[in-house]
This record gives C-alpha cells, sequence and structure tokens, in this order.
C-alpha cells in the first residue's frame, strides 16, 4: 500500500482520526452515561453521580414487570428464529441451486423488505394485521418481524449454499442417501455455521426491532424495546435512573447475542449483505 | 408395467422432464413458502394500503391526498424529513469516505468496526435514551465544553433539532461507513499501485481511479442510508420536539394510523412517504447510471 | 469382498438419449455391460461421456430409453435406489466426515449394523492401502490419498456396478500412472463392475476391457483396446487412437485389403478399413513410430524438416511435405532444420481410409 509522507498528507491523516476517536468516544461516553446513572442514587448537576446503588435494577425489575416482558420478548425473537431459519434456509437453497424464469422478480421481492424501512411498510402491514384480528397479539408481532428476517436469512444463506460443491450431494445421493438424510447427514453438518451465523443476526435484529413490533404490539406483546420507549416516552412519571437500569438490562440483552454473533461474522456483514446480493441482481 | 416394451422407450419428454430443463422441479419448489409468505405480509399489506388511500372516510378518491397536500401540518412534515434524512446522509457519507480510504490500510480494523456496529444493533430506542442524558443541559457534553471554556452556558441539544440530528448521526454513520468499507475493501489496490506506478498523485490516485469505481457503491449507500434516516421514528419523538421543528412524516403516518385511526390517512401518508424515498432512490441511482458499473476487483475479476 | 457372487449377469444401455433442449448430449447409445467387466468411455471433452455416466447413476433424467439390470429397469429410479458406487472428478468427499465416515456413509446409509460397517470400512481402508489413516478429515490427505478414500467409498457397499468420472485428471502426471496401476489392481482383485470415463486414450487401453468411443453423443466404436489401437474403424477414432500422420491420394492398385495409395510421387502402402477400390480418393492414416526418416525411394515422401527434439534414444521431429502437410516423424539421428529429407511409413502398420 502506497504511504504518503507530506505534511498535507499526515495532517489529512491526523484529521481523519480526531473525527474518528470525536465519534467513539461520544458513542462510548454516551453509553457510560446510561450504565453510570443506572447505578446513581441522585445525580443532578454534577460530573459524577452522589453515591452509588443497584436498587434501580430491582425497582425497575417490578415496576416494569421486566420479568414478563423478557420471557414476551425471548418467546417472540426465537419463534421469529426458528420460523425465518425454516422458511429462509430452504428459499436460499432453492436459489442457490436453481436458475428458473423469474428468479430476479424473486430475488426482487427479497431485497425489497430490507430496503424499504419498516415504518414504511409496517404501517400497512399493522392495518391488515388488526383488521385480520392478530394485531396486538404475539403472533401479529411474530408475522411482522418476519418480514425484513426471512429476506435476511435468505440474503446471507445463499453464499453459503452456493460455496458448496452440488458433487458432494450428488454422491451422497448415489451413496443411498434420500432428501432426509441428505439433509441431516450432510447439507446441515456443513451449512450449520451459517445458519448459527444468520439465526443469531435474526435473533439481534429481532430484540432490537422497535418499529414494526411497536406498531402491531399490544399489551401482552411487548418486547423490551418497545417497553423502553414507553417508558422514556412517559418519563416524568418514572425515576430516570430506573429508566436507566431497563436500558442496560436492553443492552446487555441485545449485546451478549451480538458478541456471539461476531464470532462468527465479519461486522461489515451486518449491515453489508443486503447491498452486495443487490449489486449483483 | 412388467417389461419393458419399446414404445416405453420411445422419445417421450414429459412435462416433468421439460420443466426440469428450465429449472423447475422439486428443489426449485422450496422457494415457495418463503415467496408465499412475504407475498401475503409484505406485497398484500402494501396494495392493501395503496387502495385503503384511495378509500378515504370523507370525500372522493383522492380526499386523502388533497388533504394532505392542502395542510401544512401535514405536508411540511416531508420537508421536515427531507431537511433531516439529507444532511445527515450528507455528512455520514462525507465522513465515511475518507475514515474507510484510511481503516482500509489497517491490519486489525475489527475492533473499530465492532465498536461502530454497537449503534446499529442497539438500535434508535436505546440512543435516543442516551443522548437525552448524555446530550441533556447537565449531561457530560455540555459539561465538557463548558470546562474546555468554548461555551459559558449548556448548548441545548434536545428537544430539538440537533438532538434527532445527532442521534441520526449515531445510528446512520456506523452503517454508512461499514457499506462504504465493504465497497473501499473491494476494490483492488493493484489498481492504485498501477496508477502510483504512472505517475499519478493522491489525489490524483483518488479522483481518476478510486472515485469513479467507487460511484456506483457509493450510490446504493447513500439511497440506504437515506431511505433508513427518512423513517426516522422513535428519536424524532423522544429527542425531538414531535410537535413542531421535527415532525417527520412518520409521526404523521403514526398520529393518522393509531391516534386518529384513520387508516385510510395513514396508508396514503405511508404511500406518499414510499413515493418520496423511491423519488430520492431513482435519481440517485440515475445519476450512477452514468458512471463506469462493473468490476472493481481489477483484471482478474 | 464378494462382488463377484451380486446376482446379475448384464447390465444394459438400450438406445439411452439426452437431450438439453433441442441439443442431444446423447443419441441412441446402447451397450451390453457383461458382469465384471471394466468399461472405459472414451472421447473429447462434449462428447458425451459424462452426460452417460449421470444418466447411468441417476444424477441426469435420460430423454430417452432405459437401462437395466438383466430384465430390471432401472432409470426410472432415484440415484439413492439404484445402489451403485461412484468416483468423482473432484472426488466429493464429505469435508466434514472423517476418513472412516466418508467410507462408511453408503453402508450407513444402508442401515448395516455399526460393528459390520467398522470391519468392511477396515477392510476397504486396507485395499486402498490407507492404514492408519482413518481419523483424518479429508481436508489432511493428499490428492492421491483422497482418491483413495472416494475410490474405497465407492467399492465398500459392492455395487452391482461402479462409475468412475475422469477421477485421474485432478492428479499431477507421477501420481496419475499410480494411481491407474492401483485402480487396475483393485479391479483385478475385486472384480467389480465398472463403467470408466475418461478423455485420455493412454488411460483407456490400459485399464479397460472395452473401450467405447464417443463423439457427438453418439457411439462410433467399441472394442476391446487392441483392436482399437490397431483397427480403428474411423478416421475420426485412429486421429484418438494416435494416428496423427494422414496423407490424401487416389488408390492405384489393390491386393485383397492391401491398397496402395499415390501421394504425390510416392506410392505408400496400407491396410484398409473401408471399402475401397482402385480409383477412389483415400486417406492413409500413420502414427508417428510408423513414419521414420530413411533414404530416398518410390515408399517415401519428401519433406522439409521443420523442428526436431531430442527424446533419449532417438529424435522426433516435424516435417512439411511439397502439399504442405505436417508429419510427425522419428529419426536414429538429428536433422538439419530446413533440409529435405525422405519418410518411409511402415506399410505393415498404415491404415487406409476413405477420403
Amino acid at each position: 500500500m502506497i504511504r504518503d509522507t507530506t505534511i498535507g498528507a499526515k495532517l489529512w491523516i491526523t484529521a481523519v482520526w480526531v473525527v474518528v476517536a470525536f465519534f467513539v468516544i461520544n458513542l462510548l461516553a454516551m453509553i457510560a452515561t446510561v450504565i453510570m446513572s443506572s447505578f446513581a442514587t441522585r445525580w443532578l448537576g454534577t460530573w459524577l453521580p452522589a453515591g452509588w446503588t443497584t436498587n434501580w435494577y430491582f425497582t425497575a425489575w417490578s415496576e416494569f414487570q421486566l420479568s414478563d416482558v423478557l420471557i414476551v420478548t425471548f418467546q417472540i425473537a426465537f419463534t421469529v428464529v426458528a420460523l425465518s431459519g425454516l422458511l429462509g434456509v430452504t428459499a436460499a437453497y432453492a436459489l442457490a441451486r436453481r436458475d428458473f424464469p423469474g428468479k430476479k422478480l424473486v430475488m426482487l421481492l427479497f431485497l425489497l423488505p430490507l430496503l424499504v424501512p419498516p415504518i414504511t411498510f409496517g404501517i400497512p402491514l399493522a392495518t391488515v394485521l388488526y383488521q385480520a384480528g392478530v394485531g396486538g397479539t404475539f403472533w401479529g408481532v411474530v408475522l411482522a418481524n418476519l418480514v425484513p428476517t426471512v429476506p435476511f436469512v435468505i440474503l446471507v444463506m445463499i453464499p453459503f449454499i452456493e460455496q458448496i460443491d452440488p458433487k458432494i450431494e450428488a454422491a451422497a445421493r448415489v451413496f443411498g442417501a434420500g432428501t432426509f438424510q441428505l439433509f441431516v447427514h450432510v447439507l446441515l453438518p456443513m451449512l450449520l455455521p451459517g445458519i448459527l451465523a444468520a439465526l443469531l443476526l435474526v435473533l439481534v435484529r429481532t430484540v432490537a426491532m422497535f418499529e414494526l413490533t411497536f406498531l402491531t404490539a399490544g399489551p401482552t406483546s411487548q418486547t423490551l424495546v418497545v417497553a423502553l420507549y414507553y417508558s422514556v416516552f412517559a418519563a416524568g412519571v418514572r425515576a430516570v435512573q430506573s429508566i436507566d437500569a431497563m436500558a442496560v438490562v436492553y443492552m446487555v440483552t441485545t449485546l451478549i447475542w451480538l458478541l456471539i454473533a461476531l464470532r462468527f461474522v465479519n461486522p461489515t456483514q451486518i449491515v453489508a449483505r443486503a447491498k452486495q446480493q443487490q449489486t449483483t441482481a | 408395467m412388467t417389461s419393458a416394451s419399446s414404445n416405453s422407450l420411445d422419445h417421450r419428454i414429459s412435462l416433468r422432464q421439460r420443466l426440469a430443463l428450465r429449472g423447475i422441479d422439486g428443489v426449485t419448489l422450496l422457494v415457495l413458502p418463503a415467496v408465499l409468505f412475504l407475498l401475503a405480509v409484505f406485497i398484500y399489506p402494501f396494495i392493501y394500503g395503496l387502495i385503503l388511500s384511495f378509500k378515504p372516510k370523507e370525500g372522493g378518491t383522492f380526499a386523502n391526498y388533497r388533504t394532505f397536500f392542502s395542510d401544512p401540518f401535514l405536508y411540511d412534515t416531508i420537508l421536515t424529513t427531507l431537511w433531516l434524512a439529507v444532511p445527515v446522509t450528507i455528512i455520514s457519507i462525507a465522513i465515511a469516505l475518507p475514515v474507510a480510504f484510511r481503516v482500509r490500510l489497517m491490519t486489525h480494523q475489527r475492533l473499530l468496526t465492532t465498536i461502530l456496529v454497537l449503534p446499529v444493533t442497539l438500535g434508535t430506542v436505546l440512543v435516543a435514551e442516551g443522548l437525552l442524558n448524555y446530550l441533556g443541559p447537565q449531561g457530560w457534553f455540555s459539561r465538557t465544553l463548558m470546562l474546555l471554556g468554548m461555551i459559558d452556558r449548556p448548548v441545548k441539544l434536545t428537544n430539538n433539532y440537533w438532538g434527532v440530528f445527532s442521534s441520526l448521526i449515531i445510528t446512520g454513520f456506523p452503517f454508512t461507513f461499514l457499506l462504504t468499507l465493504s465497497y473501499v475493501s473491494g476494490v483492488d489496490p493493484a489498481l492504485e499501485q498501477a496508477a502510483a506506478t504512472h505517475g499519478a498523485g493522491s489525489w490524483q490516485r483518488f479522483r481518476h481511479v478510486m472515485l469513479p469505481l467507487l460511484v456506483p457503491g457509493l450510490a446504493i449507500a447513500f439511497c440506504l442510508s437515506f431511505v433508513q434516516a427518512f423513517a426516522v421514528f422513535p428519536s424524532a419523538v423522544l429527542l425531538g420536539a414531535p410537535a413542531g421543528p421535527t415532525r417527520v412524516i412518520s409521526i404523521a403516518a403514526y398520529q393518522a394510523a393509531f391516534e386518529q385511526y384513520d387508516y385510510s390517512m395513514a396508508s396514503a401518508i405511508a404511500m406518499i412517504m414510499a413515493v418520496v424515498q423511491l423519488l430520492i432512490v431513482v435519481a440517485v441511482l440515475g445519476i450512477r447510471n452514468m458512471f463506469y458499473r462493473g468490476s472493481t476487483a481489477g483484471g482478474k475479476g | 469382498m464378494l462382488l463377484a457372487s451380486s446376482p446379475f449377469h448384464e447390465i444394459r444401455l438400450d438406445r439411452l438419449s439426452r437431450a438439453f433442449g433441442a441439443h442431444n448430449a446423447l443419441k441412441d447409445v446402447s451397450l451390453n455391460i457383461r458382469k465384471g467387466e471394466f468399461i472405459a468411455l472414451l472421447g473429447p471433452s462434449g462428447c458425451g461421456k459424462s452426460t452417460a455416466l449421470n444418466c447411468i447413476a441417476g444424477l441426469l433424467s435420460t430423454t430417452g430409453g432405459g437401462i437395466f439390470i438383466d430384465d430390471k429397469r432401472i432409470d426410472t429410479l432415484k440415484p439413492e435406489d439404484r445402489g451403485f458406487g461412484m468416483v468423482f472428478q473432484n472426488y466429493a468427499l464429505f469435508p466434514h466426515m472423517t476418513v472412516r465416515q466418508n467410507i462408511g456413509f453408503g453402508l450407513k446409509m444402508r442401515k448395516v449394523a455399526k460393528a459390520e460397517i467398522e470391519k468392511r470400512v477396515e477392510e476397504a481402508l486396507n485395499l486402498v492401502r490407507l492404514q492408519g489413516q482413518g481419523h483424518k478429515l479429508p481436508g489432511q490427505l493428499s490428492g492421491g490419498q483422497q482418491q483413495r478414500v472416494a475410490i474405497a467409498r465407492a467399492i465398500v457397499i459392492e455395487p452391482p456396478l461402479v462409475l468412475m468420472d475422469e477421477p485421474l485428471s485432478n492428479l499431477d502426471a507421477k501420481l496419475r500412472l499410480e494411481m491407474r496401476a492401483e485402480i487396475r489392481r483393485i479391479h483385478n482383485q475385486l472384480g467389480a463392475t465398472t463403467v470408466y470415463v475418461t478423455h485420455d486414450q493412454d488411460e483407456a487401453l490400459s485399464l479397460a476391457d472395452r473401450v467405447v468411443v464417443l463423439r457427438d453423443g453418439e457411439i462410433r466404436q467399441v472394442g476391446k483396446p487392441s483392436d482399437l489401437y490397431e483397427r480403428p474403424d474411423h478416421l475420426d477414432v485412429a486421429e484418438f487412437m494416435g494416428y496423427r500422420n494422414r496423407l490424401t491420394g487416389k488408390v492405384i492398385a489393390k491386393d485383397g485389403d492391401r491398397m496402395s495409395v499415390a501421394v504425390g510421387n510416392a506410392t505408400l502402402t496400407g491396410t484398409a478399413r473401408a471399402s475401397l477400390k482402385v480409383g477412389d480418393t483415400a486417406v492413409i492414416a500413420a502414427r508417428a513410430d510408423d513414419v521414420v526418416a530413411g533414404t530416398r525411394s518410390d515408399q517415401a515422401v519428401e519433406a522439409v524438416v521443420e523442428t526436431i527434439e531430442y527424446r533419449g534414444r532417438e529424435f522426433v521431429g516435424t516435417a512439411r511435405t511439397p502439399q504442405g502437410l505436417e508429419l510427425v516423424f522419428h529419426a536414429p539421428q538429428t536433422a538439419e532444420l530446413g533440409s529435405a529429407i525422405w519418410l518411409t511409413i511402415d506399410p505393415a502398420r498404415a491404415l487406409a481410409f476413405a477420403a
């Protein structure tokens, strides 16, 4: 790689890093504010809180019925993971292995939900779901969340499947494996890293998905992020620290899965998959 | 068939085989569940919403659209949203590009990219909540600036335009950056080296080699970032002034649907939102088509 | 391993055809394969040999004709129900399974008891000389070893038919010779009925009991290697068998199947491989080994040397005739580039075809 050593180039590089540092410092400071506030007894008009406590977590836990919310969040997230895995992997397999008339149209159908922001398609979708009577229920939230996650799994899995030599499947067939055995003994073990990565990212996305859940959730089908929104929205009724404790619970929930997912995928993949597919389409 | 008579060996190509030759067989059918699902929960609601928007609670077919474009309280939301989304997108791209050029030279990109992926996965609600504290009048941001003597009283950065703006940058910049990085890393370094051996300076290399190769990717990054920013919703409510300067179009749509229960109007606003996004995307992609489109991987690609 | 005891007599391809749209990749291929026979399908790329193999394996459906084991029709069966063994060009080993699991895969699918699988996998490992490698993953093996695993995987199930799709083409020259000998040895030991696809005539001739030459999806000739080598039926088969020198002329005399053909000023003699009569245009075909630089005579063709290479015991060169034909010849000593030489063609080895 070419390195410039002129003064101008050095200034330019420094400027670039200053911008990055400014961004990262603000980001980390913002997260630190939330965490610190959640452990603060009282924090008004000073650099640091007056004292430390863990009480806000217990308060938040009972005030916001966090145990219920967490259970609902994970029920929704894991149902979404299972269904999007099932629908997504099978469709990705067909798309990776066959060329058929209308394939480009099908690919477009799978790209659109990732390109159109959730709030745009969420409003008509919520309208339809409420008309059909599933709006505000567990399954309404699951259905809405599946709209972006099924295409996401498909687009992540297609390159994974394409890199498996079809001759290996042919070999399994010739040596006596039926469709089910082929799947269990050959395809599944070979695709497992890809499936795991895709589904972990689906889990993170579903836990963090605000708009679709917000538009379709009822009182008993709220996920953590929606509960967090409502508590911030109604701030003033509750102590800030209690809301921050909830935010930390939310952050930890998302981060655990994100960290696991990052062991399997490159961070750029989390945002860049859709675009890679799109440029080739 | 007990024995194979010679008739059964004749060249009869069954429908199944003809379909298989065109790539349609049992495996192809696996795509159907996902296709049907998306037709049902994505395409159908969109069409339903489109039709519903032409069946207003009162008035003629176009009453919703007429109302929207005659009420400044409603049509101003488009401008308000653009006024947020366009600067945020342009600034994100303008910062992301030089940073990506530097980061691509790093061998340990992973820590930085991991930090940057945080706000993308934490989502807008958490960022809004965090910024409320951090940028608030007693927050660390204002305190630091006062300590440095750059200001003498706290700057107002929440419950106004700047609050929403900051939150969009915090969630939008990492997204734009990671996209840009994947494009910048996709350009074969040998092309830049080749330009250098032919005497091109760093600005010339950027201007005549890298930029033309990157324009298509940057156009896509612009579109995706813009579309995300245009759909700003929770932070406009929590960090902005949702009744005034940051009353964005999604707030108008949400209020129509869930506060006035006018699903027809809400659908009309959602359709207007989609059309504005589409127009910008088409315009940007149209400009992109005037540039080189193809492999950025060098000769072998 | 008692492959020879599999209860069948022959496998029959009956007017097998496969079309891809308007393109006929395989046209009415009929062939009887006797139990224990080693058949090589030989031809240039695109001749339909791999299509034929995939049709037999069931990986491609046929568009005409049938495949029978004795009287049982099998081309309607799915590949997993045919019970054949197959060795793939790029081995197609399961990358996530150990060598042992790879070899035992077919037996596992057949629900053979665990102990029995272990015993037979061990036997197969011994047969392909991979003792002690059973615990490794395919990625840890060399190309030659992977090929041995692929062969073991195909034969351990004791299939009625083993299919081999250019199994040596991914190996380097030395390993290729070594594995060729291995395949021959294993075939001699087990007597497994085998269909072997290759584009390499040396491989086909050295391995097969019978060679089937395919061209444009059709069978050109079927025969023992020596028949094909010495008595090809067609000029294109001859070409494929190394008859690189072709000289066109008029038949001037005929004595039984001995044809005298006038080429330029020379009279060349060869054995007729087509019905020819005096006055017909004929092509004399000869291998490079049978074209020797010698002295001027009525039976010798004059040509100008263009290249000459030392090949150890002798020299091999190319020369151009006044008619512009290029001939490949052997010579006991070197020749000056650009000098005229006289090339004689062994009349006992040359063949005459209709032009």
